[in-house]
């Protein structure tokens, strides 16, 4: 695995930044044949994403209790590692030897199928992420429509973890979660049709090049601002963060469909819930502010300083910027998204599902509209 | 044989494998709730079939309508509904399954007897591939436009007939006394109970 990886490197100083291309080519020097090496290659990039994922929640995590420390006027970890940076990792080894308790009244299988169900969709959608023109694990066509298909997948584990418990609170929290992301649900789906109605295009990398045209003026956060708003409302209520946290409500329903969960099991709720927050906000900084692009395009400056794009080095600088910004924009709006939790009031359910069906929705269908209109009328600003 | 092929030979197999039995478990199994959530297992296979034959956008779709819309609303009857009462006992039960497994084995026969007897060209259409999402919209725009605009008039309709079962008429006045009722929320949070106590 180690050589591998070491194989991929260098392939990357020699040949730009298709990966995927030098590492077949070396295995077939060493004479196996292309279909092996494209079996070799494909479980690379999935355990790079699985990584990465892990590491996002684990930064995610000390943050949150750093910031909220800080709201709170208090110091937060300290002793484990420099600032406390591995607090997260002791709270996960913590819930891996946790003692798993299945209630004796429970249902044994659906319990156990429920935390699965809600990881395993959030996992996959990492698949449609780009952090750069080939960094992603794959370019398909429906992109940004496949992650919102497989995010209507989660309200089933929800469903099954809260009615597997057999405990009120549980079957109450589930039935909310799954309602609170069915209503958020359509007007996040309109918010995202006006941006790929602009792009022409589902797939991701698509919606970020052309956004790249002019740097930052050209973000589609400046020609959607209603949508932009809509999107990241609807993906807090999505991940359940404050001020949307009623599934789990400590005052009014224990925890929600995580009550009778402890040890792995809870652990993959945790793990499911901060996947999902770096997701979305990795998906609005996509969407809305540019992706993988720099305040003012990469060729402009290349440009200037009198070099070729094509030139390896400066193919590695430009992937690198990439995924420095990428990660950059995600984590503002993460901070964002946690100072949020921390200084917010909690909404009640009618109010929450007011919100959603009776604000958000006829909106997002106004700036569907108006997006189409400008689309007609000034197509070579709103990509005609 | 190469290993795409194998792959997707054994993939075909699994997913084909988790239809029939998902669904033979849908219809048989005495407890509903594991039949709603094989239901959704199922349309998930079925996803994956479509996947199979290089139709992404349908894939997703099938996702996003039927285990995202259709299953969860099913979940979301059989949970709110979820009533623990013995139901009493149907005359001819046994006759009843008989007769009805009757009419299923009679149409299995008759869809098995089309797929034989039907000229399929094999090799099928070459797949369209990522094109297919501006094909399929093309197609509803154009010279599928009146079954489109049929299905969401069906849609408006079923969503009044929706509102107007689940609406309850508030009454004004008390049945019994005939005083008004007050129906306003109890919790009044402009005028705070424990403050007009505390000052008066």
């Amino acid at each position: 695995m180690v050589t591998t990886f070491a194989n991929a490197a260098t392939g990357l100083v020699s040949s730009g930044l298709d990966l995927e291309l030098s590492f077949s080519q070396f295995l077939q020097g060493l004479g196996i044949s292309p279909q092996v090496a494209h079996l070799l290659w494909l479980p690379l990039p999935m355990l790079l994403v699985l990584v990465a994922a892990v590491v996002g929640v684990l930064v995610t995590v000390w943050l949150e209790r750093k910031i909220s420390a800080a709201a709170q006027q208090r110091i937060g970890p300290e002793y484990a590692g420099a600032l406390g940076v591995l607090q997260p990792m002791a709270d996960g080894l913590k819930l891996l030897v946790k003692e798993d308790v299945i209630p004796v009244r429970a249902d044994g299988l659906l319990f156990t199928l429920g935390p699965v169900l809600v990881l395993v969709p959030v996992i996959l959608s990492w698949l449609i992420v780009p952090f750069g023109q080939n960094l992603l694990i794959s370019n398909v066509g429906v992109g940004i429509f496949l992650w919102i298909s497989l995010s209507s997948i989660q309200p089933i584990g929800l469903l099954m973890s809260g009615y597997a418990s057999n405990n009120k609170y549980s079957l109450l929290g589930g039935l909310r979660a799954a309602a609170q992301s069915i209503s958020y649900e359509i007007p996040l789906a309109l918010a995202v049709l006006a941006v790929v109605m602009m792009s022409n295009s589902l797939s991701t990398v698509d919606i970020v090049d052309q956004q790249n045209g002019a740097g930052v003026l050209s973000w589609n956060v400046w020609r959607q601002p209603v949508g932009f708003l809509i999107f990241w409302i609807c993906a807090l209520a999505e991940c359940e963060r404050l001020p949307f946290d009623l599934p789990e409500a400590e005052e009014e329903l224990v925890a929600g469909y995580q009550t009778e969960y402890a040890g792995m099991k809870f652990a993959l709720f945790y793990l499911g819930s901060y996947i999902n927050l770096v997701l979305s906000s990795l998906l609005v900084s996509v969407l809305y502010l540019g992706g993988w692009g720099f305040p003012i395009p990469v060729e402009w400056l290349v440009g200037w300083l009198g070099q070729s794009v094509d030139a390896p080095l400066v193919q590695v600088i430009t992937g690198s910027v990439g995924i420095v910004m990428t990660v950059l924009k995600t984590y503002l709006l993460v901070f964002l998204a946690i100072l949020l939790r921390w200084t917010t009031p909690r909404v009640r359910i009618d109010q929450l599902l007011d919100l959603g069906w009776k604000f958000l929705l006829p909106i997002a269908l106004v700036n569907l509209l108006a997006t189409a209109a400008l689309k007609l009328v000034f197509p070579f600003a709103f990509g005609g | 044989m190469t290993i795409a092929n194998s792959t997707e030979l054994i993939c075909f197999l699994i997913l084909g494998a988790v239809v029939v039995l998902g669904s033979l478990g849908v219809v048989l199994l005495a407890n509903i709730v594991y039949s709603a959530f094989l239901l959704g297992g199922v349309f998930m296979a079925v996803a994956g079939l479509y996947l199979l034959l290089n139709a992404s956008f349908v894939a997703a779709a099938q996702v996003l309508v039927y285990v995202g819309a259709v299953n969860v609303l099913i979940l979301f009857a059989i949970m709110l509904v979820n009533k623990r009462e013995d139901l009493k006992p149907i005359e001819g039960l046994a006759l009843r399954r008989l007769l009805s497994g009757g009419v299923c084995l009679g149409l299995l026969a008759l869809l098995i007897r089309v797929a034989l007897t039907t000229p399929w060209a094999v090799p099928g259409p070459a797949a369209i591939g990522v094109g297919a999402t501006e094909r399929i919209g093309e197609h509803l725009f154009t010279d599928y436009l009146l079954p489109f605009e049929l299905a969401s008039v069906l849609l408006l309709m079923a969503m009044i007939g929706a509102i107007v079962l689940a609406r309850r008429d508030v009454l004004e006045a008390d049945v019994g006394t005939g005083d008004a009722v007050n129906q306003v929320l109890v919790e009044k949070p402009q005028t705070p109970l424990l403050i007009d106590k505390s000052t008066s």
